[in-house]
């Protein structure tokens, strides 16, 4: 419909068509990457509704709401909606709405599969949350879908590993889209080693989904012929081997990882110079370390599973892969001190978000960096410290650099200056609660509480307690964030094309809100 | 210099509040009772201060920079923006102190995978939910169960106040037992999906994988009880498969070792003679509870949304006794219906099947444990 407009209406700026069906056929990056990141909020709260289940029943000792089925349900489905439903969908919407205006394109290269991408989603999540109706119940084996376990899950089972599929199927278009995208739409003089870095560290995320996407289709389709097709891949009775499945698995959720955490990489490095109002320390040295930590992410995978009986060959080298990682993560952390070094630093609410992603994730890193040690993983793995560990490098990492984008962009998305001091608050009561929340969780891991238990003993009482609490202001205040964006989009102080006092690159000379095509005339890059 | 002050008094009252809390909450790994847990609290320590220290400078120099670099106090951007020799030292310092880490790492590794010169074997098996011990050398075999007190208490609102009942979730009905002083070797797997059997104190845990053995070992240093539980996510219970370890002095074990033989005889002996229908739903009712209750719940129903049929009214409980026994016998596969042939004597599995084709309504006759020992 808009492209037949399109045809002969191509010398001045038009709007999209209206009422619900500008969503549905929409090939419009803004609009789309819009959708995205909608998406994404609902399913964040969604996920997050069911993390507050999981907290409640962790609240006191003994069983006093869900029984243990349920509650595995809400830890299965609460990480594949985290995963696959808030994170990821939430950096494509970023890509969409900013790749185009960074790198100076009218639109996404290949608009039609943008499309298409982002439609498969809601229905993909419809199919898995349809499991909870179903005999069996909702998936509840875990989001790593161990077999055999997940093998004895009820009717909910093919609609588990199809929801997967169509999931990834998604992942690997919005991805082609961006490579296209990058390498032929730039504008004239946009170098490779001009780009901002959140381009690079989607190009980079790019080839690591195209990479390890179907690796994950591959392991559950796996896991579907041996439920369904008597094949036995996974079982030892057949000759197969249970832990195939986890080096498969591990295979594609390692780089996984990666994936969720560097476009976070790449949102930071946008806000912290323009608050620093200074360039951006080791700017090449930021593109190889992203380089380096995607090519480990291959290598290192068995660091999951080091319990599980490997040869002592194989865990000592996965441990020396692991630890390596620190050394390139490390070199990003230092340029971003170095970047606020002597700057001349204001804290809006971006910049809060992004310093604290920078301690935060940090604190993550370095409980990683303990986790990586195999013999001290075999006391580690599978308690609430490792619960600990990757909801800082996801939630106070991930998310926090989604959050802190989001501020950083709204008003140029929506031409509306955000409430600064709600925004503030936003960032000071998250910050406060979600360290009550997960903090803890690694003296309750080092005493010895393991992952995915509805109930527990006696001696972790009083720090289930405080993290649940921290758990349901963090929640709660999230509703906040919700409430801000829409007064945002609904009005406000109209914003600047600059918006920021020190924000450099191309999608700052665009009108605030830019025009539908970004870039109808590419710009030049010197 | 201020700062640094500030810093340190900090510090101190950090590690003081640390210091006192550590009585009342549980803070830290424990250091264990092995050679081998003591090596692991050591690494552990030493690259959390090491993660400690690192986060203090570069926390430092971020604090530093957010109090004096800000515009509000009249700070100008500089303009620096790369540096190689920095990015080379930042590079190098930390591959340094990550070499000096995966020495030590590597030589606590080496010693904690190496079980050979064992003195004695213990077969570990992983079942929903529980966990069976064979001794190899003692031929000795038993499974281990969460305490029915605690499985009571466990129950969604059993309106049982857990905080009154000792070691809640982490007492069994029968404990393994190990000498002191022993290089005990244990023998890993698990018969249905992954578990893992872990005992902080001990200093590691081992996936137990169908189909596959892992080894591993301890050698534990002084008697006493240690606890812990399973450690893979392993289903609907898996909250609830505890492990108790009990080391005893060698006469000690000895001793136990004597008394144990002497009931696995008369366990046998019981299986062999009639048993009266009274005789059958008493034991049946508390092995039912212990076994087949989590599923099956406790009135027969099931939990049909989790996929576990009922048994009230099943075709089943009520059809031909040796399609009850079959199916308990061998299990279903592809299911979480388990086989219990290693798990019950004669007895034990009479009993359940008796109970279970006369509660809650079912009429179906008594099955005998010489039915039982035919059907093996």
């Amino acid at each position: 419909m808009s492209t037949a407009t399109a045809a002969h209406d191509d010398h001045h700026d038009h709007g999209p068509a209206k009422g619900l069906m500008r969503w549905v056929t929409t090939t419009n990056h803004k609009d789309i990457g819009t959708m995205y990141l909608i998406f994404a909020l609902i399913m964040f709260l969604l996920g997050g509704a069911m993390a507050m289940v999981i907290r409640a029943e962790l609240f006191q000792p003994g069983l006093q709401l869900v029984d243990p089925q349920f509650f595995n349900s809400m830890t299965t489905v609460h990480a594949l909606l985290m995963i696959f439903g808030a994170v990821m969908p939430a950096f494509t919407g970023l890509a969409n709405l900013l790749i185009p205006m960074m790198v100076g394109a009218p639109d996404m290269a290949l608009p039609r599969m943008n499309n298409l991408s982002f439609w498969i989603l809601p229905f993909a999540f419809l199919m898995l949350l349809s499991t909870f109706f179903m005999q069996g119940g909702g998936p509840a084996g875990g989001w790593t879908l161990y077999p055999p376990l997940v093998l004895q899950y009820g009717d909910g089972f093919p609609f588990l590993i199809f929801s997967i599929h169509l999931m990834g199927l998604s992942s690997i278009m919005g991805s082609i889209n961006v490579i296209v995208t990058v390498f032929n739409m730039r504008a004239p003089g946009m170098t490779l080693m001009k780009m901002p870095l959140f381009v690079w560290t989607w190009l980079i995320t790019a080839y690591l989904l195209i990479a390890t996407m179907p690796v994950l289709a591959g392991a559950v389709t796996m896991l579907l012929t041996d439920k369904f097709a008597g094949t036995s891949f996974f079982s030892a009775a057949g000759g197969g081997d249970p832990v195939m499945f986890q080096h498969i698995f591990w295979f594609f959720a390692h780089p996984e990882v990666y994936i969720l955490i560097l476009p976070a990489f790449g949102i930071v490095s946008a806000i912290i110079p323009t608050f620093a109002r200074k360039p951006l320390f080791g700017y090449s040295s930021m593109v190889y370390a992203t380089a380096s930590i995607a090519f480990l992410s291959f290598i290192v995978w068995a660091h999951h599973m080091f319990t599980t009986g490997m040869p002592v060959a194989g865990e000592l080298f996965f441990m020396y892969a692991t630890m390596m990682i620190a050394v390139p993560t490390g070199v990003k952390v230092f340029n971003w001190v170095s970047t606020m070094w002597k700057g001349s630093m204001t804290f809006e609410t971006p910049m809060l978000f992004a310093v604290g992603f920078v301690i935060m994730f940090t604190i993550g890193g370095f409980s990683g960096l303990m986790l990586a040690i195999a013999p001290v993983d075999f006391q580690y793995h599978d308690t609430y410290f490792v619960v600990a560990h990757f909801h800082y490098v996801l939630v106070t990492g991930a998310i926090y650099a989604i959050m802190g984008g989001a501020y950083y962009w709204l008003p140029k998305w929506t031409g509306n200056m955000y409430n600064e001091k709600l925004g503030k608050f936003h960032f000071w009561i998250s910050t406060i609660s979600v360290n009550v929340l997960f903090f803890p969780q690694h003296f309750l891991g080092l005493a010895g509480m393991p992952r995915r238990i509805p109930d527990y003993a006696v001696q972790f009482a009083d720090w289930n307690l405080i993290s649940s609490l921290g758990g349901f202001v963090f929640g709660l205040s999230q509703l906040l964030f919700v409430y801000i964006v829409i007064k945002t989009i609904r009005g406000g102080e109209k914003a600047t094309d600059r918006v920021w006092e020190g924000a450099h690159g191309l999608e700052w000379t665009l009108p605030s809100p830019p025009p539908y095509h970004s870039f109808s005339e590419a710009p030049e890059v010197k | 210099m201020r700062h640094l002050t500030i810093k340190a008094l900090l510090f101190t009252v950090l590690m003081a509040l640390t210091g006192t809390a550590l009585s009342e909450y549980a803070l830290n790994l424990t250091t264990g009772v092995t050679e081998t847990s003591r090596q692991v609290y050591d690494l552990h320590m030493i690259i959390l201060w090491v993660c400690v220290v690192i986060g203090i400078i570069v926390f430092g120099a971020m604090i530093y920079s957010i109090i004096y670099h800000r515009k509000s106090k009249g700070a100008v951007a500089a303009q620096f923006h790369e540096s190689t020799k920095m990015e080379i030292v930042w590079t190098i310092i930390p591959i340094v102190i990550l070499v000096s880490m995966a020495i030590p790492a590597t030589t606590t590794l080496l010693a904690m995978t190496n079980t050979s010169d064992a003195e004695m074997s213990i077969k570990i098996t992983g079942h929903q939910w529980k966990w069976q011990y064979d001794y190899i050398e003692d031929d000795i075999s038993f499974v281990s169960n969460l305490h029915p007190e605690h499985n009571k208490a466990r129950q969604l609102n059993s309106g049982i106040d857990v905080a009154s009942i000792d070691n809640y979730l982490l007492e069994v009905d029968e404990p393994m037992v190990i000498p002191t002083g022993k290089k005990v070797r244990f023998l890993i797997t698990a018969s249905d999906v992954l578990h893992a059997w872990w005992v902080p104190e001990l200093g590691w845990k081992q996936d137990a994988v169908p189909g596959f053995i892992n080894e591993q070992w301890t050698k534990v240093d002084e008697p006493g009880i240690y606890r812990g539980q399973c450690a893979e996510l392993c289903g609907k219970d898996h909250a609830f498969m505890p492990i108790v370890v009990v080391a005893k002095s060698p006469a000690d074990y000895e001793a136990w070792v004597a008394e144990k033989k002497g009931a696995a005889v008369e366990a046998a002996a019981e299986g062999d003679r009639e048993w009266s229908k009274d005789e059958l739903m008493a034991k049946g009712e508390s092995l039912y509870a212990t076994n087949c209750a989590s599923c099956h719940m406790a009135n027969g129903q099931g939990l049909p949304a989790a996929n576990f049929p009922a048994l009230a009214g099943s075709a089943i409980a009520n059809g031909p006794a040796d399609a009850h026994i079959n199916i308990v016998l061998n299990g279903k596969p592809g299911t979480a219906m388990a086989s219990y042939r290693a798990l019950l004597s004669d007895a034990d599995m009479a009993a359940i099947i008796t109970y279970e084709r006369n509660a809650w309504g079912n009429d179906a006759g008594i099955v005998q444990p010489a039915a039982i020992k035919a059907a093996r």
